[in-house]
Parts: C-alpha cells; structure tokens; sequence
C-alpha cells in the first residue's frame, strides 16, 4: 500500500493504492451506481452499472472490478456516461416483467429505484420477456426465475457466504437461469432455507413464502383462539421497516400492535428461549458429567438444523436434542397453556413472528409433531408482519407500549440475547455455570463471544474445570468451525451455530435494507445487537434459571429439565437427509 | 428410459482417481463431464451425482458447467445422431428443405430425440464437405449431395437396419 494521486472529476486526491476505483469513490464521497456489487462478496463485474471513464482507456471500465493507479484520471458522470449507464439499465429492465406495482418489493427494489436515478422515464427498447415457472415448492423461500436479473449475489451469497452451494447459473445467454441442481424444486434441493437469497437479491427473485392473507383470514376466525410469538430479534429490526434508524427495540409497540391485529393472547418467543436454557444447559452438564457426546452444539436455528441433516450427518449426536425457543413455546401453547385456559389444542391457532424464513420449513417438521398437532401454525417473517401492520392501518410508531401475557411471557436478559451471534452461549453459560457451581457467575457479560468475528473462542472455569466453547455465525463460518471438529473432536466442549451472518438479527426474513444501506450491512447488525444487549442490561433478571415464570412451569408442568415430560415437549431428533450438501475443498469459479 | 450400468458409473469413477491429489483437481470436471458423456451418451443425474460425491464438488456447480456448454447432452441421445449442416454453401444447396424434411419424417424438433430412441436432430455449422452439399452427418458418416427424397430413403434404411438389429 502506497499513496497515489488520482484525479476524480479532475479534482485531485491523495489515495491509497491497491483499491479499486469503487472503492476509492466510496471513500471520496462520490456514489458510482452499481448493482451486481456487494461488499462482502466477490466481485462478479457483471452488470456494468458501475462503469466510469478512465482517460487512455478506450472503453468504460467496471469501477468494481478495476484497481486505481497513480495519475489515473477518472471521470464518473459525463454525458456519455450517463447516457450509457442510462442504456444499460434499461437494457437491464428490457426483460423484466416490469410489474412494480404489483410485485411484492415495490419501493424495495433496487432495480427500481436504479432506473428512477438514472433517469429513466420512457422506454426506448421493448424486447423478449422471459417466461419461467415459479418454484413454490419450499415452505420457506420462493423463487421467480422471471424477476431475476442475473447479477449473480443470490450464487455467491449462497456459495461464498454460506458455502451451501445450492445455486448456480444454469445454461446460458438469454436463457440463463439461476437455479439449483438439474433445476429441481427448493423443497427437494440443499437449500437451508435460510433466506440470505432473499436479502441479497436486489429485485423479487427470491421471497418468503406469504402467508399474510392466510393470517388475516385466520385473525378473523371467531372460532379461534389466535396465539401470538415473537423472536427477540423481531424487535430489534422492525423499526427499520418504519423507516427508524436501525437499533430501536419495538418490545412494546409489537405487542400492542398483535392485540390491534386480534391476536387474543401475546407470548414473547424469549420466554421459551430462557426455557431452552434451561434444558440445554441441563443437557449439557450431563453430558459433561456423564460422558456423553461433545462437543455439544445448539440447535436453535432452523437453517443450521438443515444444513446439519444435509452436510454434517456424521454430528448429528453432537447437536442437542432441544427444539428451538420457537417450537418449544409452540408445543407449551397448545398443551401446558391450553390446559390453563382450559380449551382444546385444537382451537388454538399459534403463529410465530420470526426474523427467520427456515422457521417456516422448522413449524412444518415431522420431527416436532406432539400428540397429532403442530406446535406453530404458522410462520411469518419480521418483513410479512411489518406489511401487515401497516396494511390494518396500525400506527406502529406513536402505539401504547404494551406487555406479553402470562404464563408464557416474562423473560429474562439471557432470554433476549439469543438473538445475536454469541448469546445462546452466554445465556447457557450463567445458567450452566450457576446448576455446575452452585454458585452465581459474577460476571456475565462474556465479552469474548461478542461481536460479528466468523469464529470465536472462549474458555471458562467451573469449579477447577476448564470448558472451551465456540461460536460460529453464518453456514460458511460454521463450516470452518466444524471442520476443525471433525479433526480435533476434544478441542471444544460447547459449540453455537446460527446459520446467518450475525445470527437471528441478521436473519433472512429481516427488513430489507433502506434505501442508502447494503444489505446486511455490518453497521446495522451491530445496532440490532445492541438493542438485544441493551434490554439484557436494563433487565433485573438476567439469567434464565431465575425467571420466575420458568420455575413455576417446571413446578406446575415440566417437573425439572430433562424430565420425560420434557422430553415429549420440548427435545427432537434428526435424520440425515438427501440430498447429501457436499462443501468444496478450494472455492470454486 | 436407458438404465445406468452400475459397472459404467464405477469406470467413471476410476477415471476421476488419476487426477486425485494433483494441483487443481477440481479444474479436471470438463474432462470428467466428457468422460460420461462418451460412457453414457448423455450425462445423466447420477453420473452428475457421482462426479459430486468422487470430486467433492457441489452437484449446483457442475449443473452450471454441465448447461453451459452446448456439447454435453443432457438428455439421452437417439442410436442415430444426424447433424444437418447449415454453413452457407448447404444453405444455399437447400439444406433446409433437408432439415424441414427430416423434422416432417421423424416428427421432432431440433434438439431432440424420437421417442424409439432411434434418432436425435441436430444443427451443425460447416461440416468441411462443402464439395458435396448439401450434406449431413449421421453419427460419424457423411452422406452428401441430398434431397428431401434421398433424405427419406436414408431414414428407413437406417429403421430397417436398427430393426434387423
């Protein structure tokens, strides 16, 4: 790295070499447009939104893909320029369907507001459309090959990111589609359902599966009694879709938002999370104790659970048998809950708000099936539930602030910390710590875990004994982390997984990213997990063991964790599954 | 539908062992690709899978390479591969009346294969017989100097002789 004189718009500036022209822009307050680009990926120089001139050079140049040199002079927004950026977006819109008014990412879509800001405001071309089937067979995430516009960040998301590998671009030419393997169905494909697809892609190829007209009807169904769940990180990004800054915690405005919309009774998902605790920390000192597989590794994300049947089946005796926060207050909803109330499973309808598209294809499970019945009815995203919010006519910004109901709804810090990469560890370490000791681990924040690192270690002592955790955040993070298990099985004692980047707050059913931001944006996740360390802190119970609502279920209904009662609730099993997922040793081009 | 020989998918794989533990391993897939194409004709799913499962690469990744290049078939090929040659001397020949023809005889698009397995219809650039258009070429053989009868002679000839077997 050196310092080098470009000229930008023939104004002179002092830069560092080895960047490329995009880059510098960025830093020198000039916004090339750009589309296929994404920071944290690599550079696919496909779109060629981003061309600039570059005096010498017969033709434009991709800015994303073409380093600075000394005494470069760059030109970023001639007539020419602008004219052929103005061309190529159009070109870019030639076949697409061209339906913003009726498609699901109006006002959302960066194609959209690219060719605003080009300028675009009649149409010059009109060519060939394309003409795909949707793929609706996931219950999670669909695909419209027909809005797609081949920038290639939904293959590389899924590839270099989360090293799922699922996606590629099939064929060629004007027939290019993107795709899985011999074009079969999500559902029967690798796919995690984790959802990143959808929060990179900058049009609606990839969406969640709707269920909004299903939950309207549904609120409107006298003869229910519709149950409300929310994950912690739900609130922590809502805001986001209101167009606040990101890092504002809805808490109270969620719940009073799920009364208006009719829900009957309104449960935080953090409550179940202290509950996981419970059982998981339990799981784990007896398997510490009693010799049994380890590492253990948490079970909470949905895509991870998919990922791990698809990829890693050789671990499945590592993962905990715990079902996620979600489904465990699922199934206590429509037991333990409906006991109390005195009504018939049956007549509870439970929904859960979930940051999450893989919670989708987790409520639709087999595997979570208790006496005949689906413990969540229904999923939807923070995204779906904002929409809808906002279509009842909710004023979600000035709303009363209001609070979950009881029995499922008090939680404790560690409670809301699952929501961030780090924090299911943190949240079973003061609870492991204090049923290992006996006594109160004095310093609960466990800096060490924090934090948006692909990998992180932590150790600590209980009663002489060193325990090695370690968390991963992302598939592609959570490979690397898995591999050094395979070879080094006693390495780690206790290992996180969340398959998104950051974990639940950077889930793929979050708000999409506003109009100056970048999807998954580093900067926005931190706040989000600010938020969920912020309510940990301004919280009087901070850990999961001292909810006084959780001991009171464990007295009135669960007897103790790992109780065969509790087994039948709120533990799971796992089958490896085909296809079989297969990681490349090198990434490939 | 073709049934796939087990022993076939196992000389598959043996040809993937030569390239084990050389520098780019993973850059060998177009020669592997080619290798099931000429065991099998075509590349079916399970070559495709096993290919994925020898060489550790994700089945998305060699689909992309396998769709990309129009020389792989990703359908089973008909005993007869007739390649109608399209380059401007043909053309002018009247090489599309040969392949309207053959497309009337064997009612199938090109690109495609008659459901008897018989034959598949393809386009072809210059096939260097200029001399003698219009011409095709049915699996390595030229046959030159062709009209829409010639054209129907040569098809039953080749039904007659798959029939006597």
């Amino acid at each position: 790295m050196s310092q080098i004189t470009i000229f930008i718009n023939d104004k002179e500036y002092k830069v560092e070499s080895g960047q490329t022209i995009m880059q510098t822009a960025d830093h020198l307050g000039y916004h090339i447009p750009r589309l296929c680009y994404h920071p944290k990926l690599s550079i696919e120089g496909a779109c060629r939104v981003c061309i600039v001139e570059v005096e010498g050079v017969r033709n434009f140049v991709a800015s994303c893909a073409y380093p600075v040199r000394d005494g470069m002079k760059i030109r970023t927004n001639t007539k020419e320029l602008r004219q052929t950026r103005r061309d190529i977006v159009e070109l870019i819109l030639d076949n697409h369907p061209e339906d913003c008014h009726t498609c699901e990412r109006n006002y959302n879509c960066e194609l959209q507001r690219l060719a605003y800001s080009m300028g675009i405001r009649r149409r010059h071309f009109t060519g060939e459309k394309k003409h795909y089937d949707k793929d609706l067979s996931s219950e999670a995430v669909i695909r419209d090959p027909n809005k797609c516009i081949l920038c290639g960040r939904c293959v590389r998301m899924c590839s270099e990111i989360q090293k799922v590998h699922n996606l590629t671009q099939a064929h060629r030419g004007f027939k290019t589609v993107v795709m899985p393997a011999y074009n079969m169905p999500f559902k029967e494909s690798v796919c995690t359902a984790c959802g990143q697809c959808i929060n990179v892609c900058p049009t609606a190829a990839f969406l969640e599966r709707d269920y909004t007209q299903e939950l309207f009807e549904a609120l409107n169904d006298k003869s229910k009694i519709k149950v409300a769940q929310f994950a912690p990180s739900v609130r922590a990004a809502i805001g986001e879709a209101f167009n606040l800054e990101p890092g504002r915690n809805m808490e109270g405005e969620l719940v009073a938002a799920f009364r208006k919309l009719g829900f009957d009774y309104v449960f935080d998902t953090q409550f179940a999370a202290d509950l996981t605790i419970m059982e998981e920390a339990s799981e784990f000192l007896e398997r510490l104790q009693s010799g049994g597989k380890l590492p253990m590794i948490t079970s909470c994300s949905s895509a991870w659970m998919k990922c791990m049947e698809q990829f890693y089946p050789d671990l499945i005796e590592n993962v905990s048998t715990c079902r996620s926060p979600m489904s465990m207050a699922g199934s206590l909803i429509k037991s333990y809950f409906a006991d109390k109330i005195g009504v018939d499973p049956d007549t509870i309808y439970s929904v859960a708000t979930m940051c999450c598209t893989a919670k989708k294809y987790e409520a639709a499970r087999p595997e979570l099936v208790v006496d005949g019945r689906r413990g969540v009815d229904m999923v939807v995203t923070t995204r779906e539930m904002a929409w809808m919010i906002k279509s009842a006519g909710i004023d979600f910004l000035n709303i009363e602030k209001e609070k979950p109901d009881s029995p499922l709804g008090m939680s404790s810090g560690a409670g809301a910390i699952f929501g961030t990469t780090g924090g299911v560890m943190e949240a079973a370490i003061r609870t492991a710590y204090e049923l290992y000791t006996g006594e109160t681990l004095v310093d609960i924040e466990v800096e060490a875990i924090r934090g948006l690192k692909g990998v992180k270690e932590g150790k600590l002592t209980m009663d002489g004994a060193e325990i090695r955790v370690a968390v991963a955040h992302g598939l592609g993070n959570a490979c690397q982390l898995l591999d050094i298990v395979r070879k080094e099985p006693q390495r780690y004692h206790f290992i996180e997984i969340m398959g998104c980047p950051g974990g639940c707050v950077g889930g793929g059913g979050q708000p999409y990213a506003s109009v100056n931001a970048i999807p998954l944006d580093e900067n926005a996740l931190q706040k989000r997990a600010q938020a969920l360390y912020d309510l940990d802190r301004h919280k009087t119970i901070r850990r999961s063991h001292d909810n006084p609502d959780v001991q009171k279920l464990y007295r009135e209904f669960l007897q103790r964790p790992l109780s065969p009662v509790s087994h039948k609730y709120l533990h799971t099993h796992y089958h490896a599954k085909t296809p079989r997922g297969i990681i490349p040793r090198v990434e490939l081009k | 539908m073709i049934d796939i020989q087990p022993e076939k998918l196992g000389e598959l794989r043996q040809f993937i062992t030569q390239f084990q533990g050389k520098p780019y391993f993973e850059s060998n897939l177009i020669a592997v690709l080619h290798k099931a194409q000429a065991l099998f004709g075509y590349l079916p799913r399970e070559a495709m899978d096993t290919i994925a499962e020898a060489m550790n690469i994700p089945t998305a990744h060699i689909w992309g390479v396998a769709t990309f290049y129009h020389y792989f078939n990703l359908k089973p090929i008909g005993k007869f591969v007739i390649s109608v040659c399209l380059g401007t001397a043909c053309y002018v020949k009247g090489a599309q009346e040969v392949l309207d023809t053959l497309r009337n005889e064997l009612h199938i698009k090109v690109g495609e294969t008659t459901p008897d397995m018989l034959f598949t219809l393809q386009e072809a650039r210059c096939l260097g017989a200029c001399g003698i258009a219009p011409v095709i070429m049915i699996n390595d053989k030229i046959y030159g100097e062709l009209n829409s009868k010639k054209v129907v002679d040569l098809i039953n000839q080749m039904r007659k002789s798959a029939a006597k077997g």
